[in-house]
């Protein structure tokens, strides 16, 4: 297209970054390139097709100058607009949306303090107080100029509360988690990214901290977490791993699918959807597929785990990487994808590496590629990093992103399973659903089905995190009650009285004490008006002032509303106002009023928003105020 | 499949291209052929830059090509063309290889190319002056319509070919017989019966041959053949080329009436100057647009203090001369238009307001107008006269390179502005810088230019002062100006007045010119 | 008739004509291929049967029965984005409420337009836009709000708002974004749906997201053709011609002394409908028709404002 670009030119390290990530330098003069005169200047080949074809390259390459330089400058949008054919307008738009790019010069050192509500209970206003006594205020430099801190909306991080992650751009940029983090630690490892002697890794895992159950020969869904430390291929196999997938092949599609049906999985990652009803979605589309050369099926893997008080993907990813591709390829078996993608929340910088190492094994022993174990199956995986935009875990909002466009929400229909990535049938499963994909297909869909209730089968991970003894992920059978999960980890830490719980994190509900034997299923929760959602157990004791909680929340969904709708970007602003009047003892009006205003407030944000966040961005403020009088 | 020939569309016919747009983003292919990489040739699948005036040797490789891969439409060819045997012998000529030499295109692009046109289901083959502003402009506009007849692009829905018009009526003046041979409705002048319908409704002789066109009446001029001129709406003296050929011309004229709306550089050689209002926006009428829309032009606010409506001039001026016409009223006018003009003959004002303007022809109140033509060829069996293939020569420039006149300047037009400016120079806009002309950023390293820098710009006729700017569509060798500024850059100072005869254009796209650095900036 | 430049192409054609002399005979009326049979789906609307065409929307069907849905960033000659959410209605089946505008019909929808759930949605999402951005000259929102009872002063005037100054950088458009709703009509119109030069996008996110050029450099450094398509769009006067703003400064600007005329622009071969908007005998703005198979409302700079030649005073002309 006639791109217009401003003055503004990319400097050599800008540029060796964009082409880097773009597999070389530009092919001719006109996408950035050294003039080749005699050709260039007789023909060129571009268009509209090839602009689209390549769109998806633009989060990858903005990532690629973001790591590499510390922030995005004009120059570099602008080399990236040419190179990719994309106006430099919408590069600006897309640059703009994600909270880990900084489109203004920043030291190359940031180190990102959660003060989320899971880390609040754990220090986290402690910790940012004394690191601006030490560091001097957040999001200016210090350290010399080389760095900075700034706080951060939940890291997932919330079985180590309180959590900060460092980053540091250069050529070899680097991630490092530091949970629990203490001020001693952040302002020594400040320095030392400053001065470049970071470590290596960007995290451990450690079970024994993660996952308090680890060794139990109860356990599933973690059964190999921990217990295949440096993942690898040949250990995960030794593990039972891939099993399941030689089954699957034996079962063929449609034995697959009605081992799932028999399973009646539900999705783990919030909406509890019917997996086998997505992949026999695509299934059933599977004439036209073969019918139509230009037609796709996709297959993503949800791992944009954002939810405030969500840890349980992370660690899957970490300690059980190819469970996640299993899963994945069974599915890709039942649904006719080709292509993978997994898409990773930003700030999981230890999930990432083991993802990239399991997918280049699993393609090295022949487990993804062209022909998977010679049985005729392709299917290969792409890893997508998100950039910090808890949006991106919306599926639709996941395609925008993927895509190379803003992660805004689509309006549905048309359904993901008939229009979704790049247009194209596509399915979207929780890393969670994905690894009971193989447990699934190797016990059979009816034995699994046996686990738990009868409209909420399987194993369940948990969340616990907050004022609880051993924060952690727990597996439990669903139907597990409240009670005895506490009792799993060793019940309330803080003051040890228990004040409330919070299911399902900042979009979830918050139960009360008295609430406590609730049966831990999808009905279960739902009957006493609450969520399971993305499996977040929250506990917070009396000492806990719940309206900063509730102030922490609604902060949290206005830095991460895309803006897109009115009832949720404005909804999510005059919610945090009335609640800041609330809390503040100086309603306009009485205080019913505000409290009216709220609930007409969170009633058109369900009704009306576009999509999940917007319709659940006040559940929690709602499910208080209809159990406490929090504001008496 | 969507081919723009010497046509930068994006910027001279905005809306057109919102639709090829619209054609783009639903699957459609866009080729463009144009010298200079324009913003148009960025929106397309592949941008061929040939040399400018090289489309002949283009258009009939990409013949040959399409004949030797057996990707003609016979059927079509047989049904209802003629002289397709002697076509396809004389374009055996131009090989590949060789059109590759001589246009500069690589050859695996002008087989693309044709391969496209030919294998498309559809395929619109547009063009704008590129094509016609040249010396042999019919030859150019005759190659084109070969493809067309070649491939059977043509009188189908989806499939045609069309010259984009540059003003909103230019099509319309044709429609009306303001060219040499024709009376309105293309009823050709030396048809007696013809000629004599309109000279039974008008009451008066017409001449029964035909008349000379703009550059034959210069030439008439010089043989003081021609000495008064009635100039309406045109500014010869700033647009035509060899500017100072003309304006010698038009000062030697013994008496001059102009009529417009501006005191332009022909009216100030005028005897005699009619101040008239603005077609668009102060008067009532039709014009005609590329696609033969007929639509309504209505005054929307009051002329000003002495000025008066066309038709009004022409009405008092025939009463002046002993005729009276009666009412000079628009919608009358256009009512015996329509008596004596078949193709205009369903029209009425009502039909055109209820429409939204009509596609000519439209025989009857009954006819739904045409939205595209020809489609008799694929009539079976054919009606009217086959449609004739036309063997056409590769002609050079006649402003030829050589080193004391190394580069090529061509000639177009911008986004925001138009012609000689007398209109657009009045809209404030930002885009807008001093006419500069534009070169490659190879050649301005070549002759060491900054962009800003004046430059000296001469041609065989004349010498102009511009400053630089860099273009990088532009390939070494190769120039571009415009004539929005004659009176910062007289563009058409440098300008060849070398005119094709049977469409008395010039060959504004083709003039042979060098670049010095002043020494003085 | 003006021509400032000779008209080849056309001659051409007729020299090329077999027999010049001869007129070409009449073939048969060109007819485009039949449009795809669309199947009629009946749905019920309040209570009321209609049947619209299969692919119809909501707000097609419900105005087909008259009944009349707010809408504020839907137009007929853009892309559906659904996102200011004034046109949602209740839709039986649904947990949550839809749009009208893009929501296509299905067989044996039920749909209630003015249940009370519907009211308060639409109530609230005025409300929010009209506490947060300065309506005062977006012509729908008066009647909106009245019919919806909604009383944005009731967020008090501490509301955040999207309030900034006002962008005024070139002769021909004035953009003031606290008047903007984020409907995302410029955006389109720049775009895809319509100029195609993507000059603007949303930036930023959330509450403080808004319509922005590349690195929000001023319109003449951007890639702004200043076509007007996107003030063509504006439902709010956030984007305004300078003619109008300047008159509305003035004081001088008023529409009941205006007269609208629908003519053709006289800059190329295109065609395109020009509705030209006098007052006092001169011309304020011009706009295009949405409805004309031409321009679809759509112009380039010349179009939209290269009018002021006519007007011009004879001195200045004859300089």
């Amino acid at each position: 297209m006639d791109l217009h670009l401003t003055g503004d030119r990319p400097t050599p390290e800008e540029k060796a970054a964009v082409d880097f990530e773009l597999g070389g330098a530009p092919e001719s003069v006109w996408q950035g390139g050294a003039p080749d005169v005699e050709a260039d200047t007789r023909s060129a080949n571009g268009g509209n097709q090839k602009a689209e074809s390549q769109r998806h390259l633009l989060l990858p390459v903005l990532h690629a100058i973001q790591n590499r330089i510390g922030w995005i400058s004009p120059g570099a949008m602008n080399y990236t607009a040419l190179r990719l054919d994309v106006p430099p307008a919408e590069v600006y738009g897309v640059a703009s949306f994600y909270g880990m790019f900084s489109l203004q010069p920043r030291p190359a050192v940031v180190a990102h303090v959660c003060d989320d509500i899971a880390c609040m209970t754990r220090g986290s206003e402690e910790l940012c107080d004394r690191l601006d006594t030490r560091l001097g205020p957040e999001n200016l430099p210090c350290a010399g100029g080389r760095a900075m801190w700034m706080r951060s909306n939940c890291l997932g991080l919330c079985e180590r509360a309180p959590a900060v992650l460092v980053v540091k751009a250069g050529q070899k940029p680097q991630q490092r988690v530091l949970a629990p983090a203490t001020t001693d630690r952040v302002q020594s490892m400040i320095n030392d990214a400053a001065n470049d002697v970071m470590p290596a890794a960007p995290d451990v895992l450690n079970p024994q901290l993660s996952v308090p159950q680890e060794g139990s020969p109860k356990l599933v869904l973690l059964r190999r977490v921990g217990k295949n430390n440096a993942p690898e291929l040949d250990g995960y196999q030794r593990l039972g791993g891939y099993e399941a997938l030689h089954k699957a092949f034996d079962l063929g599609p449609e034995g697959v699918l009605r081992e799932m049906n028999a399973s009646k999985l539900l999705g783990r990652g919030g909406a509890a959807f019917p997996a086998a009803k997505k992949w026999e979605a695509l299934h059933m589309q599977r004439d036209l597929l073969k019918a139509n050369p230009g037609r796709k099926h996709y297959l993503i893997c949800n791992a944009d785990e954002s939810e405030p008080g969500t840890f349980k993907d992370r660690i899957v990813m970490e300690g059980d990487p190819f469970a996640v591709l299993e899963g994945m390829t069974i599915a890709a078996l039942a649904t006719g994808a080709e292509r993978g993608y997994i898409y990773l929340r930003g700030e999981y910088p230890l999930a990432g590496q083991r993802l990239a190492a399991a997918i280049e094994a699993a393609r090295w022993e022949g487990f993804l590629g062209q022909n998977i174990l010679g049985s005729g199956l392709r299917f290969d995986i792409e890893l997508r990093r998100g950039a910090g935009a808890y949006i991106c875990g919306e599926e639709t909002a996941l395609f925008n992103s993927i895509e190379g466009h803003r992660g805004e929400p689509r309006n549905k229909p048309p359904f993901p399973t008939q229009a979704g990535l790049f247009r194209q049938p596509t399915v979207v499963n929780n890393v969670e659903t994905l690894i009971n994909v193989p447990l699934i297909i190797n016990q059979g869909g009816a034995a699994y089905a046996r686990i738990g209730t009868d409209s909420s089968t399987g194993p369940r991970l948990f969340c616990l995190c907050g004022h609880v003894d051993r924060p952690g992920i727990y597996e439990a059978p669903m139907g597990t009650t409240l009670r005895q999960l506490l009792t799993m980890a060793g019940g309330v830490a803080g003051t040890g009285r228990l004040q409330a719980i919070l299911l399902g994190g900042a979009a979830g509900t918050f139960v009360s004490p008295k609430e406590i034997d609730v049966p831990l299923t999808f009905e279960g929760t739902r009957a006493i008006g609450a969520t399971l959602g993305s499996g977040v157990v929250m506990l917070l004791d009396d000492s806990i002032d719940l309206k900063r909680i509730l102030l922490r929340i609604a902060a949290f969904f206005r830095h991460e509303t895309c803006g897109q709708c009115v009832p949720c970007r404005v909804g999510v602003v005059r919610q945090q106002e009335a609640l800041l009047r609330l809390v503040d003892n100086r309603p306009m009006g009485s205080k019913a009023d505000e409290l009216v205003m709220l609930k007409e407030m969170a009633q058109a944000m369900r009704d009306a928003s576009i999509c999940g966040l917007g319709q659940t961005a006040a559940s929690a403020l709602e499910s208080a105020l209809q159990r406490w009088n929090v504001f008496a | 499949m969507i081919l723009l020939w010497g046509s930068n569309a994006r910027e001279t016919h905005p809306i057109f291209f919102h639709h090829v747009l619209k054609g783009i983003h639903n699957g459609a292919k866009l080729y463009v052929i144009d010298p200079r990489r324009t913003s148009s040739a960025q929106w397309a699948d592949t941008w061929l830059g040939l040399d400018v005036g090289s489309d002949i040797y283009l258009a009939n490789a990409m013949a040959r090509e399409i004949i030797n891969s057996g990707l003609e439409n016979t059927k079509f060819i047989e049904h209802a063309t003629s002289g397709f045997e002697a076509y396809r012998e004389h374009v055996q000529k131009f090989t590949l290889e060789r059109a590759e030499c001589e246009t500069g295109v690589p050859a695996a692009a002008i087989k693309q190319v044709a391969h496209a046109y030919a294998g498309a289901g559809r395929a619109q083959l547009c063009w704008t002056l590129g094509i016609t502003e040249h010396h042999n402009a019919v030859d150019n506009v005759v190659a084109l319509i070969n493809l067309a007849l070649l491939t059977g692009h043509v009188g189908r829905y989806g499939s045609g070919v069309c010259p984009l018009r540059g003003q909103n009526n230019v099509q319309g003046g044709g429609d009306m017989g303001a060219i040499p041979d024709r009376l309105p409705g293309f009823q050709h002048v030396e048809n007696d019966e013809l000629r004599g319908k309109f000279e039974k409704a008008w009451g008066t002789k017409i001449p029964a041959t035909k008349g000379w066109h703009i550059s034959h009446m210069l030439d008439a001029m010089e043989r003081r053949e021609l000495t008064t001129l009635y100039c309406l709406g045109e500014n010869p003296a700033d647009s035509e080329a060899d500017r100072h050929r003309a304006l010698k011309l038009l000062s030697g004229l013994e008496f001059m009436v102009v009529q417009d709306l501006f005191y332009t550089k022909t009216a100030e050689l005028a005897d005699v100057v009619l101040p008239a209002s603005a077609g668009w926006c102060e008067s009532e009428g039709t014009v005609t647009s590329s696609e033969r829309r007929v639509q309504r032009v209505r005054a929307a606010v009051p002329m000003p203090t002495g000025v008066r409506d066309d038709t009004e001039i022409i009405f008092d001026l025939a009463r002046r001369l002993g005729h009276n016409w009666g009412e000079p009223k628009a919608e009358c006018i256009w009512n015996e238009l329509r008596s004596l003009s078949p193709m205009n003959a369903g029209m009425s004002y009502a039909r055109l307001e209820e429409h939204g303007g009509m596609q000519w022809p439209c025989y009857d109140e009954q006819h739904p107008g045409e939205m595209f033509l020809h489609g008799r060829l694929w009539h079976d069996p054919l009606i009217g006269p086959r449609a004739p293939f036309s063997v056409v020569e590769s002609v050079d420039p006649v402003d030829a390179l050589d080193p004391q006149f190394p580069i090529r300047l061509t000639t177009g037009r911008r986004l925001d502005s138009y012609n000689t400016g007398v209109q657009s120079g009045w809209l404030n806009s930002p885009l807008r810088h001093e006419e500069a002309i534009d070169l490659s950023p190879a050649d301005c390293r070549q002759y060491n230019l900054h962009e800003g820098d004046k430059v000296r710009v001469t041609s065989r006729r004349g010498s102009v002062v511009a400053p630089v700017r860099f273009d990088s569509g532009l390939r070494p060798g190769l120039a571009f100006l415009t004539m929005h500024f004659p009176d910062q850059v007289a563009t058409n100072d440098l300008t060849i007045d070398a005119v094709d005869p049977r469409s008395g254009t010039s060959e504004f796209k083709a003039t042979a010119i060098r670049i010095e650095k002043c020494l003085e900036q | 008739m003006k021509q400032t430049m000779p008209a080849p192409s056309q001659a051409a054609e007729q020299e090329l004509a077999p027999t010049p002399l001869q007129p070409i005979p009449p073939g048969p009326v060109p007819q485009a291929p039949p449009p795809r049979e669309r199947r009629m789906i009946g749905i019920t609307i309040d209570g009321q049967p209609v049947s619209v065409p299969e692919g119809s929307t909501i707000l097609e069907a419900a105005r087909k029965i008259g009944i009349d849905t707010p809408t504020l960033c839907f137009l007929e000659s853009l892309t559906p984005v659904n996102v200011c959410r004034v046109c949602v209605v209740e839709m039986e089946g649904s947990r949550t409420l839809v749009p009208a505008c893009s929501r296509k019909v299905e067989p044996k929808m039920a749909i209630k337009t003015d249940s009370e759930r519907v009211r308060l949605s639409r109530k609230m999402v005025l409300e929010f836009l009209a506490s947060s951005v300065d309506v005062s000259t977006a012509p729908q929102f008066a009647g909106y709000m009245e019919r919806y009872d909604a009383k944005p002063e009731r967020f008090g005037r501490n509301a955040d708002t999207v309030e900034q100054p006002i962008k005024i950088d070139n002769d021909l458009y004035v953009r003031d974004y606290s008047k903007c709703i984020l409907c995302y009509k410029c955006v389109e119109a720049c775009g895809v749906d319509a100029q195609n030069t993507f000059a603007i996008a949303v930036s930023g996110r959330g509450f403080s997201a808004s319509i922005a050029t590349e690195f929000q450099v001023p319109l003449p450094d951007s890639a702004c053709v200043y076509c007007g398509n996107c003030i063509g769009v504006c439902p709010t006067g956030a984007l305004m011609f300078k003619s109008e703003y300047d008159m509305r400064h003035a004081g001088t600007w008023d529409e009941s002394r205006q007269q609208q005329t629908t003519t053709i622009c006289p800059y190329c071969g295109v065609g395109c409908n020009l509705t030209v908007h006098e007052q006092d005998g001169e011309i304020v703005k011009v706009t295009s028709p949405l409805d004309h198979s031409v321009t679809h409302g759509n112009l380039c700079i010349k179009g939209r404002f290269g009018w002021q030649f006519v007007q011009i005073e004879p001195a200045e002309k004859q300089e």
